[in-house]
C-alpha cells in the first residue's frame, strides 16, 4: 500500500479521462447536430433560418476547433505520465491513439491555416460521417481506459 | 382516347417512317415521288394535307442522304419522345407520333373529335393548299401557344395528341391499311427487300423495324384512301390497339425491308423507331409536322427537307419505333445502337417540345438539330416554325445532334459487328447504322453492344464521327421517354450496381452529374395552391411514381403511399377530373413550381446587383473599366428583374469609394472612406439605389467611371475591406457582389503575399498552395452566404493573384469564377472581347436569388459528398446564394442498402429559388434508372464521359487535401481498376490485349486527356493561376462544357463539304467529322479548328490551299496572314460561308462566347494549340500508345 508515482498518475488519469469522455460525448451530440436541421424542410428553405443554421454551423464548427487542442494535449500529457511512470501497458495501450492524434493534427491540408472542421468541408456527408464514427470510438476507448484506470489506480495502491 | 390513341398512333407513325425512309432513298426515283404525292392530296382530304405536301419536296431533298434522314428522324424522334412524356398513361401503347399528329389532325376532322386542335381546321381547310395554310397554321399555332401560358400550351399537346394518336393510332394498327400501302407505289420504290442480306444490321433491326413498316404502309394507305379513310381508321383504331402486335410484326418485315434496300435509311428509321419506341412521339409528332409544314410549304428542301421526309416518314417511324419497341422489346444490336442515338435525341428533344411556357430560353440561335443530310440550301422559314419545337434546343450540343449524321462519313465504328468494317464502304448505309450504333453506346439487356469488347491497343479510331452521346437508361420505352434529359441531369453509371458490393467490384465511380437551372427553351410551368409531395420524404410527384388507384399513389423513394389531394384530381390541360396521372407534375420529369407562400417566410427579395470595381494603377493601366462601363451600359435595360432591382458600385484602391447615386442628387457622388482597417458605410442608404429611379445617375457614373482614375499612382489594392464592406451593404437583402480584381490584395484584412516560385511551374513532383493562403476569403463567403450573397469574381491579371485564395469568396458563397490572364485591352485583344462576350452574358443570363438545392434518391443510396460551388447546409441540402445558367453540380452517392427489391431508382433534384421577378419557384428534375445486379450490365451502363467527370472532380479534391502526385495516381488507378476488373470477368479475353468494353473505350483517352490538362498536368510549365482556374472549371461546369475542356473537338475546315450538314435556322451547318487530337491528323495542306470550349484554334497548314486562305481568312497567301488575328471576314465565298456558319453554330451551343485565334507554324500560340494535341507524345507525358501500353502493363500485374 503505496501511493506510487504511478498511483498518482492513474488518479489524474482518471479525473482527466472524465474530461476526454465529456468531450466525445460533447463532438458526438455536435456532429448529430451538424447533421441533422431539425426543421421542416420548408422552414429549411426559408433564407431567414438559412442565417441561422449557417451561423449554427459556423458555431459549431469554431467549438469543435477550439476542442481538438486540449483534447490533443490531454492525451498526449496521460502518454507523457505514464512514460514517466513506466507503466509500459498502458503507455503500449494509449500509443496507437497518441499517433493516430498526431496525424490527425498535423496532415494540414495544403496551406489552409484552419485544421480539420472547416465549415464548408465538415458539412460533405462522408467527412461527417467519418467525424462521428470516430467520436464513437473515442468514447467507446475512453470509457474503457477509465475503468481501466481505475483498475490500475487500485491495484498499485494495493500491491505495493 | 388517349390511351387507346396512343396506341393506334404508333403504327400510324410507323407507317410514316417507312415512308420516310422510302422517300429518301425514292427520292432519285420518280415513283417514289409521285406516291408521296400520292399521300399528299389524300392527306390533305384528311387534314393532313399541310404535312403530305411538304413531304414530297422533303422526300427528294432526302433521298441519297442517308445520314441526313436519320438525324432528321432522330430529331422527330425527339419529338415524340416529348409528346409522349404527355401521354404517359399510355405506356403500355406508345403511340407513335409521327404518324399521329398529321393522321390525328385527319380523325379530328373526320371525327369532328372533341379535340381543341386549332391545326385542324386549317388542315380540313384545303386540300391543295391544306398543306401550307396546315404548316402555316400549325406553326402559328405552336408560336402562340408557346407564348402563351403553359397552361394553355397543355391543353394543346394533350388535346392534340390524344386525338392525334387515336386517329392515327388506328389506321396504323389496322394491318390492312399496311398491306394496301406496300402493295401500293408509295413503298415500292422503296421496296425493302426483306432478306436484308447480310448485315447483322438488318436482322436486329428487323423486329424493330417491322412495326415501323407496318405503319409506314398503314400511313400511305391512308393517304391513298383519301378522306373515307378517316372513318375506317377510327374503326381500326380499336382493333389497332389489340393488335399492336400484329403492326410489330409487319413493322418488322417492312425494317427489314428497308434494311436491305437503304441501310442508311433503316438506320434512320430504326433510329426513330427507337425514339418512337421510347417516347410515344406524337407530341413531338405535332410538332416535327408543324416544322415540316412550314418548311414544306417554303418548298424548300434543306433542313426542312430533311424535317419533312423525316416527318413524314420519320413521324410515322418513330410513331413505329416506339411501338415496336414497346411491344417487342428484343432489341438486336443494331436496333440498340438505333435506339441509343434516337434516345438521347428524343431526350434532348424533350425539353424542347414539352412545354409550352418559354422560360429564358437562354441560347436562341441554337436550336440545330435538323440534321439533314442532305444540303438543302433553302428553306430558311423551316427555322421559324420549328424553333420553338424541334429545334429549340439550346442546351443541346452539337455533338448529339450531329452524331447520326457524321456516322456516314466516317464509318470508323464497326457497329456491331466487327467483322462489318470492311463492309462499310460497299453499303454506306450499313456504314452509317452501324458507325452510329457503335458511337452510341447502349445498354440493352439484349444489346451487348456497349459490352463489345474493344481491343484498345489496336483499335486507333475509337473516336466517334461526331460527339459521344450520352447512353440511354435500359428502361422500358414508356419510362425512357419521360425520363429527364441528359443535359440535365446525368448519372456515371445509368444501370445502378444492386449493392455496394457489386459496385466496388466495378471500380467506377457512382455519381450524378447536374445542370439543374439551364436554360430551357421550355419549361411546364405548375401554378397550383397545393403542390404534390410525399409526406415523409417531401419528395415531389413525378412521372415514376405509382398510382395504386384514383386517391393513392406511392412514393418512389420512400414506397410510401400518399393520398391524391383533391385539386389534383383535376387536370387543367384537358379539364378533365379524375385523371391525376395524366397531370404536367406526372407527365414531365422536368418541371417548375410557382411555389406558394408556405414557401416563404420573408417576401422575395429584389435583385440587387453590386459591382465592387478595382480602380488602381494596375486596373486602370490595363484599361478593363471601360469594356465593364461599356457593357453595363448596353444592359442597363436587360439586367433580370423587376421594378425593385437595386444597383450599386464601389470602386477601391488604397482606400475604398463609394457612390451616392440617389434620385434627385444631379450628379453621383463619391464618397471616399479611407478608413480600412474598420471599414463603415458613410450613408446608410442611397448606395444601393432603385436601377429605374436612379437610371439617369448610373449612367453618368458609368460614362465617368473609365476616366475618373486616369492618372492614379495608387498601386496598393485593398480588396479585403472592400468585401467587408458591400458585404455590409448587401446583407439586410441578398443579392449579387460581381468583383472585379486585376492584382494581388496588398492592403488590409484579406491581403496576400505572392505563393508562386516560378522555378517551380513545371516542377513534375510537387505543386503547392493549391489552397488558400488565408481563411478570410472563405469566412466572407460563408458570410455572403449566410445573407443570400453571392461574389462573382473576375480576375483580370497578368501577374500571380493568388486565386487560389481568392476563389474561396465564389466558391462558398455560390458564385462563378472567370479569369482573364494577362488582361490588356489593347495588347490582348483576344481577352478583351471575350470579357466584353462574357459580360454581355453574364450580365443578361436568369439569375435565381435565395436558391437551395435538395437532391433526393431512393432508400438504400445515399448522396455522401458534393462538388461545385455552394454551401452544403445540411446532409442532403446545398445553399447557393444565387444560382446561374452555367453553373454544373456533381455528387458521389454510396449504396448504403442492398437494392435488390427494387427495379428502379430514382432521383430527384429541387431548386428552389427567387427569380429575378420576385417569384418563388421550384425546378424539379426526376431521373429514373434499372437496377441491375450483374457486373456486365453495370460495365454496359457507364457512361464515360460522365464518368470522367465525376473523377474530374474528385481529383481536383484530392489535390487540394492531398496532393497533385496523388490525384494523378489516382486518375490512372480509376482506368486500371476499372478495366482490370472488367477483364476478370470476361473470360474469353485474350489476357494479353487491352480489352475495354464499348461503353468505355473513350475512358483512357479521356482520363489521359485529364492528366493532360491544365489543372494537372505537370512536366510542362503552368502558372499556378492558370491551374487553379482549371480546377475552379472542373469544380463548376456542367459536363458538356467540361468535356471539351477536357477533351477538345479537333474539325478539319478546309474542305467542308455540304455532305451531312445541318440547318440551323436558315443556314445550312456543315458538320465535318471528328479527328484525333494527334499531330498525325494535321496535314500542312489543310486548316483545322480546334474547339476547346473557351476558345477556338484555327491552325493553318503551310501549303494549305491559297483558295482557302483567300475565300475564309481574306489575305492573298498563307505568308500575309498576320500572327494576331481573332476574326474571320465576311468574304462572300462558298467555302467562307461555311465556315463561319460552322462557327457560329459551335458558339451558339455554349453559353460564353469563345475567343477565335488563327495560329500559324511559327506563331508563338502554336504551343497552346499543340498542348491540346493529347495523344501525341509531350517531353513530359506518353503519347495515348504509350499510356496503353502503361496501363496493360498495370492491368497484367
Amino acid at each position: 500500500m503505496a501511493f506510487t508515482f504511478a498511483a498518482f498518475c492513474y488518479m489524474l488519469s482518471l479525473v482527466l479521462c472524465a474530461a476526454l469522455i465529456f468531450f466525445a460525448i460533447w463532438h458526438i451530440i455536435a456532429f448529430d447536430e451538424l447533421r441533422t436541421d431539425f426543421k421542416s424542410p420548408i422552414d429549411q428553405c426559408n433564407p431567414a433560418h438559412a442565417r441561422e443554421r449557417l451561423r449554427n454551423i459556423e458555431r459549431i464548427c469554431f467549438l469543435l476547433r477550439k476542442l481538438v487542442l486540449p483534447e490533443y494535449s490531454i492525451h498526449s500529457l496521460f502518454c507523457i505520465m505514464f512514460l514517466c511512470a513506466q507503466e509500459w501497458l498502458t503507455l503500449g495501450l494509449n500509443v496507437p491513439l497518441l499517433f493516430y492524434h498526431l496525424w490527425r493534427y498535423f496532415r494540414c491540408p495544403a496551406d489552409s491555416s484552419e485544421l480539420a472542421y472547416d465549415p464548408p468541408a465538415v458539412m460533405n456527408a462522408d467527412t461527417l460521417s467519418y467525424c462521428q464514427k470516430e467520436a464513437w470510438c473515442k468514447l467507446a476507448f475512453y470509457l474503457l481506459s477509465f475503468f481501466y484506470y481505475l483498475y490500475c489506480m487500485i491495484y498499485t495502491l494495493v500491491s505495493s | 382516347m388517349s390511351a387507346p390513341a396512343g396506341l393506334p398512333p404508333r403504327p400510324a407513325a410507323a407507317a410514316f417512317s417507312p415512308v420516310g425512309p422510302g422517300g429518301s432513298r425514292e427520292a432519285a426515283a420518280p415513283a417514289g415521288g409521285a406516291a408521296h404525292c400520292h399521300n399528299g392530296p389524300v392527306q390533305s382530304q384528311m387534314q393532313f394535307p399541310p404535312g403530305y405536301g411538304s413531304h414530297p419536296p422533303n422526300y427528294s431533298a432526302p433521298s441519297g442522304h442517308y445520314s441526313q434522314v436519320p438525324n432528321k428522324a432522330a430529331a422527330s424522334h425527339l419529338d415524340h419522345q416529348y409528346r409522349a412524356s404527355y401521354y404517359p398513361g399510355y405506356y403500355s401503347a406508345p403511340a407513335q407520333n409521327v404518324m399521329t399528329p398529321s393522321v390525328g389532325s385527319n380523325v379530328l376532322n373526320a371525327q369532328g373529335s372533341q379535340q381543341l386542335y386549332n391545326k385542324t381546321p386549317p388542315h380540313t381547310g384545303g386540300a391543295s393548299d391544306g398543306p401550307v395554310q396546315g404548316a402555316i397554321s400549325s406553326a402559328s399555332y405552336l408560336h402562340m401557344s408557346a407564348q402563351q401560358s403553359y397552361s394553355a400550351f397543355d391543353n394543346h399537346y394533350s388535346t392534340s395528341v390524344s386525338s392525334s394518336v387515336a386517329s392515327q393510332g388506328f389506321p396504323l394498327n389496322s394491318d390492312h391499311y399496311a398491306m394496301p400501302v406496300v402493295s401500293g407505289a408509295m413503298y415500292p420504290s422503296v421496296s425493302y427487300p426483306p432478306a436484308a442480306a447480310g448485315s447483322a444490321y438488318g436482322q436486329t433491326f428487323t423486329s424493330q423495324s417491322l412495326p415501323a413498316v407496318g405503319q409506314f404502309k398503314e400511313t400511305n394507305a391512308f393517304s391513298s384512301q383519301s378522306t373515307s379513310v378517316p372513318h375506317s381508321l377510327q374503326q381500326h383504331v380499336p382493333a389497332g390497339y389489340n393488335t399492336t402486335l400484329s403492326t410489330i410484326s409487319s413493322a418488322q418485315s417492312v425494317q427489314d425491308n428497308l434494311c436491305r434496300n437503304l441501310p442508311g435509311s433503316v438506320a434512320k428509321v430504326n433510329n426513330q423507331i427507337k425514339t418512337g419506341g421510347i417516347d410515344s412521339s406524337q407530341p413531338v409528332h405535332s410538332v416535327s409536322q408543324n416544322v415540316a409544314f412550314t418548311k414544306p410549304g417554303v418548298g424548300t428542301s434543306a433542313s426542312s427537307a430533311v424535317v419533312s421526309s423525316v416527318r413524314s416518314p420519320a413521324p410515322s417511324l418513330s410513331s413505329q419505333p416506339s411501338s415496336s419497341p414497346s411491344v417487342t422489346q428484343s432489341p438486336e444490336l443494331a436496333l440498340q445502337e438505333a435506339l441509343d442515338s434516337s434516345s438521347t435525341t428524343s431526350s434532348a428533344s424533350p425539353v424542347l417540345n414539352n412545354y409550352d411556357a418559354l422560360e429564358g430560353g437562354g441560347y436562341p440561335d441554337t436550336r440545330s438539330v435538323t440534321s439533314s443530310p442532305v444540303p438543302a440550301p433553302s428553306v430558311p422559314q423551316t427555322s421559324k416554325a420549328s424553333k420553338p419545337f424541334g429545334y429549340g434546343y439550346p442546351a443541346l450540343q452539337p455533338g448529339y445532334q450531329n452524331a447520326t449524321p457524321t456516322t456516314p462519313v466516317q464509318p470508323s465504328n464497326p457497329g456491331h459487328h466487327p467483322g462489318f468494317q470492311h463492309y462499310p464502304q460497299h453499303y454506306p448505309g450499313v456504314n452509317q447504322l452501324s458507325s452510329s450504333l457503335g458511337s452510341l453506346s447502349l445498354q440493352h439487356s439484349q444489346q451487348p453492344e456497349s459490352l463489345r469488347p474493344v481491343n484498345l491497343t489496336h483499335d486507333r479510331n475509337i473516336l466517334p464521327v461526331s460527339s459521344v452521346p450520352a447512353p440511354v437508361p435500359n428502361l422500358n420505352s414508356d419510362l425512357r421517354k419521360l425520363n429527364c434529359s441528359p443535359d440535365s441531369f446525368r448519372c456515371t453509371l445509368t444501370n445502378i450496381p444492386q449493392t455496394q458490393a457489386l459496385l466496388n467490384k466495378a471500380k467506377l465511380p457512382l455519381g450524378l452529374l447536374l445542370h439543374p437551372f439551364r436554360d430551357l427553351t421550355q419549361l411546364p410551368v405548375i401554378t397550383s395552391s397545393t403542390i404534390v409531395r410525399c409526406r415523409s420524404c417531401r419528395t415531389y410527384i413525378n412521372p415514376f411514381v405509382s398510382f395504386i388507384d384514383q386517391r393513392r399513389w406511392k412514393c418512389n423513394l420512400c414506397y410510401r403511399v400518399n393520398d391524391v389531394p383533391e385539386e389534383f384530381m383535376y387536370n387543367p390541360l384537358t379539364r378533365s377530373y379524375g385523371e391525376p396521372h395524366k397531370r404536367p407534375e406526372v407527365q414531365n420529369s422536368t418541371v417548375e413550381f410557382i411555389a406558394s407562400s408556405d414557401y416563404m417566410l420573408r417576401p422575395p427579395q429584389p435583385a440587387v446587383y453590386l459591382f465592387v470595381l478595382d480602380v488602381s494603377h494596375n486596373a486602370v493601366e490595363a484599361g478593363y473599366l471601360t469594356i465593364v462601363c461599356q457593357s453595363l451600359l448596353e444592359n442597363l435595360d436587360k439586367l433580370p428583374g423587376d421594378s425593385r432591382t437595386r444597383i450599386g458600385f464601389i470602386t477601391f484602391d488604397s482606400t475604398v469609394q463609394f457612390y451616392n447615386l440617389q434620385e434627385g442628387l444631379s450628379q453621383p457622388q463619391m464618397l471616399i472612406v479611407s478608413d480600412i482597417d474598420d471599414i463603415f458605410l458613410p450613408t446608410p442608404d442611397s448606395l444601393l439605389v432603385n436601377l429605374h429611379e436612379s437610371k439617369e445617375l448610373i449612367k453618368d457614373l458609368l460614362n465617368a467611371l473609365p476616366n475618373m482614375f486616369t492618372n492614379t499612382r495608387e498601386t496598393h489594392s485593398a480588396l479585403g475591406p472592400a468585401l467587408q464592406a458591400a458585404f455590409k451593404l448587401m446583407s439586410p437583402t441578398g443579392g449579387r457582389i460581381s468583383v472585379f480584381q486585376t492584382q494581388l490584395p496588398s492592403l488590409g484584412a484579406g491581403l496576400l503575399h505572392s505563393r508562386e516560385d516560378p522555378n517551380q511551374r513545371s516542377s513534375t513532383k510537387v505543386v503547392q498552395h493549391l489552397g488558400p493562403a488565408t481563411d478570410f476569403y472563405k469566412k466572407l463567403a460563408l458570410d455572403c452566404s449566410g445573407q443570400q450573397t453571392a461574389v462573382d469574381l473576375f480576375l483580370l491579371s497578368s501577374q500571380y493573384s493568388d486565386l487560389a485564395s481568392l476563389a474561396c469568396m465564389s466558391k462558398y458563397s455560390a458564385g462563378c469564377i472567370y479569369y482573364y490572364p494577362s488582361f490588356h485591352r489593347t495588347h490582348n485583344p483576344a481577352q478583351a472581347e471575350k470579357l466584353q462576350k462574357d459580360l454581355k452574358r453574364y450580365l443578361t443570363r436568369k439569375i435565381g436569388f435565395e436558391a437551395v438545392m435538395r437532391i433526393r434518391c431512393t432508400k438504400g443510396l445515399s448522396i455522401h459528398t458534393f462538388h461545385g460551388n455552394f454551401f452544403v447546409r445540411s446532409t442532403d441540402l446545398l445553399s447557393l446564394a444565387n444560382v446561374n445558367p452555367d453553373a454544373g453540380f456533381a455528387v458521389q452517392m454510396s449504396i448504403e442498402e442492398s437494392l435488390t427489391d427494387t427495379s428502379l431508382v430514382c432521383f430527384q433534384t429541387a431548386l428552389l429559388y427567387t427569380s429575378s421577378k420576385g417569384e418563388r419557384r421550384i425546378r424539379v428534375h426526376t431521373l429514373c434508372l434499372p437496377v441491375v445486379s450483374s457486373l456486365a450490365d453495370v460495365y454496359a451502363g457507364a457512361d464515360v464521359q460522365a464518368v470522367v467527370c465525376l473523377l474530374a472532380n474528385m481529383a481536383v479534391d484530392r489535390s487540394v487535401s492531398s496532393s497533385l502526385a496523388d490525384a494523378r495516381d489516382a486518375l490512372v488507378n480509376a482506368v486500371v481498376d476499372s478495366l482490370a476488373a472488367y477483364m476478370s470477368t470476361a473470360s474469353n479475353l485474350q489476357q494479353s490485349m487491352l480489352i475495354a468494353p464499348n461503353s468505355l473505350k473513350l475512358f483512357p483517352l479521356y482520363i489521359l486527356a485529364l492528366l493532360k490538362q491544365k489543372a494537372f498536368r505537370t512536366g510542362t510549365s503552368t502558372r499556378l493561376d492558370d491551374r487553379v482556374y482549371a480546377m475552379c472549371q472542373m469544380k463548376s461546369q456542367p459536363l458538356v462544357h467540361l468535356m471539351k475542356m477536357i477533351h477538345p473537338n479537333l474539325y478539319r475546315i478546309d474542305k467542308l463539304t455540304d455532305e451531312s450538314t445541318i440547318h440551323v435556322n436558315d443556314r445550312v451547318v456543315p458538320q465535318p467529322p471528328l479527328q484525333k487530337l494527334s499531330a498525325e491528323k494535321l496535314t500542312r495542306e489543310g486548316a483545322f479548328l480546334m474547339d476547346c470550349g473557351s476558345i477556338f484554334y484555327i491552325w493553318i497548314g503551310k501549303n494549305c490551299d491559297n483558295s482557302f486562305i483567300k475565300d475564309v481568312l481574306g489575305y492573298p497567301n498563307y505568308a500575309s496572314v498576320p500572327q494576331k488575328m481573332t476574326q474571320l471576314p465576311e468574304v462572300d465565298a462558298l467555302s467562307s460561308e461555311r465556315t463561319r456558319s460552322f462557327i457560329s453554330w459551335l458558339r451558339d451551343s455554349r453559353p460564353l462566347s469563345p475567343v477565335l485565334q488563327v495560329i500559324k507554324d511559327e506563331n508563338p500560340a502554336k504551343t497552346d494549340f499543340f498542348q491540346h494535341l493529347i495523344e501525341d507524345r509531350t517531353e513530359a507525358a506518353f503519347s495515348y500508345y504509350e499510356f496503353l501500353l502503361n496501363i496493360q502493363q498495370q492491368v497484367c500485374k
